[in-house]
């Protein structure tokens, strides 16, 4: 094991995407599309969510712990490439680039996210509709809202396409061609989804 | 009667260590001419397009047919070898350079033991030695060895590693060439009595299987047209595969 670490990381890196992170953005847009029903109906969902028993041990473990692992390893990889794009610009070489971009992007905004719900939280502010839309009130926050929502979305559906070649699912040219569809067509579902409901706290 | 020309802006290094620069150069034009002929253009009368007397520009080739990839550079910004690269289908004036991936030896001559060195590491070849006749090998379908003989194409010129954003002084990463050769001899009867030793090669320390990005450039690049991303996504299940059967243990050797 020891001798293969980067096999490991990698890998774990690409699952850890998928499982837990990808189903965690899943359900986090279906929780914040409730807001589009208004603010009731996003309170309650908001309150099913916090009082899920061992959330503290969930949270960690479903999304800290991931987030921080395929965050940090993401930005190694992400800086270790030289793009070239400008000489190489085939469809499959923009994705790998935008894949790196909308990384960066996401783990940025992921700092800022959690610093103004979470840490507000552990400090004492209720995370309700109201908070959010006091957020987005401020129309630079709303546009950088948006622009991340569509980036995460992108992240998690370019990625599934990845996470497939990586563990050997799509090996075919076809398969992978497929694959792209497939996945673009989940890039365009969550980013509906996601813009859809942060629009609603407008 | 104005003569036509070909300009050519070569980038030139003295050695692996000198600093590189550019020099143009401008030559009575022919029909028909590659790059490499007009580079032996320039080989037999040395005076840059300023008139000055200069060095003639090394660069490598041997078979002038793209079967064995030494005269590969950059023209034009893409990497490709320079035995096919025709004048008449090219822009003017043609850029030259050495393929950035590998250390310069001078001009346009680069050093690919790299490459080398890692069909070394993953036992690109099919041991058949042994203390006493070992006998023929299994037979191999014909329908296998055409497909199989796709992947042999591979003539270690290094445009994939090249076209590869994962293959830079960043990183250790082997390139997509040797991987292929790995899913090459791993199916081949006899040689696929080493699989799993080829496959812990590219599972373990730095710059295996796992450092492609799936970019896929590299099978855009490849001349021979050589299925190199179907061959990376491959190994992909096959060490998937090999990785659980090494943490779990199999009833399979």
């Amino acid at each position: 094991m020891t001798a293969n670490r980067e096999f490991f990381y990698r890998k774990l890196h690409s699952l850890l995407g998928v499982i837990p992170l990808g189903a965690f953005l899943f359900v986090h847009f279906m929780v914040n599309y409730q807001a589009v029903q208004g603010p009731e109906a996003y309170n309650a969902a908001a309150k099913m969510m916090e009082h899920l028993p061992f959330l503290l041990v969930l949270e960690f473990v479903l999304i800290y712990i991931p987030i921080l692992f395929h965050g940090i390893y993401g930005l190694y990889i992400a800086f270790q490439a030289r793009n070239n794009t400008s000489t190489y610009g085939y469809f499959r070489n923009w994705m790998f680039r935008l894949q790196r971009i909308t990384g960066v992007i996401v783990i940025i905004f992921v700092a800022w996210h959690v610093w103004d719900t979470r840490i507000a939280k552990a400090l004492g502010q209720e995370v309700n509709f109201n908070m959010m839309a006091d957020i987005v009130d401020n129309p630079v926050a709303l546009v950088l809202y948006i622009v991340s929502i569509a980036a995460a979305s992108f992240h998690l559906a370019n990625g599934l396409w990845s996470f497939a070649v990586t563990w050997g699912i799509t090996v075919s040219p076809r398969s992978q061609q497929i694959a792209t569809y497939v996945t673009m067509a989940i890039f365009v579902i969550m980013s509906f989804i996601g813009i859809r409901a942060i629009l609603a706290f407008v | 009667m104005s003569e036509k020309t070909i300009r050519l802006i070569i980038k030139r290094q003295k050695d692996t260590n000198s600093a590189p620069y550019e020099e143009t150069f401008e030559i009575p034009y022919r029909e028909n001419m590659n790059v490499i002929s007009a580079l032996m253009e320039i080989r037999r009368n040395p005076v840059n397009v300023e008139g000055k007397d200069t060095t003639a520009v090394a660069w490598d080739s041997s078979c002038l047919e793209e079967v064995c990839g030494a005269c590969s550079m950059i023209i034009n910004g893409k990497a490709r070898q320079s035995c096919t690269a025709l004048i008449d289908q090219l822009e003017q004036p043609i850029r030259l350079a050495p393929m950035a991936t590998f250390p310069v030896v001078r001009d346009l001559v680069v050093d690919r033991r790299r490459m080398f060195d890692s069909l070394k590491r993953v036992k690109a070849w099919i041991p058949i030695d042994g203390t006493y006749d070992l006998g023929p090998g299994p037979r191999m379908p014909e329908a296998k060895r055409q497909w199989a003989y796709e992947l042999s194409k591979c003539m270690t010129c290094g445009v994939c590693l090249q076209a590869c954003p994962n293959v830079n002084s960043k990183s250790e990463f082997i390139g997509p060439a040797p991987l292929s050769q790995v899913r090459l001899f791993n199916a081949h009867p006899t040689g696929a009595m080493h699989k799993a030793e080829r496959l812990n090669t590219i599972m373990e320390g730095e710059g295996g299987l796992t450092n492609c990005g799936n970019s896929q450039n590299c099978v855009q690049a490849c001349p021979k047209g050589i299925p190199l991303t179907t061959s990376i996504a491959a190994l992909n299940r096959d060490t998937t595969l090999q990785s659980f059967k090494n943490f779990f243990g199999s009833d399979q050797v």
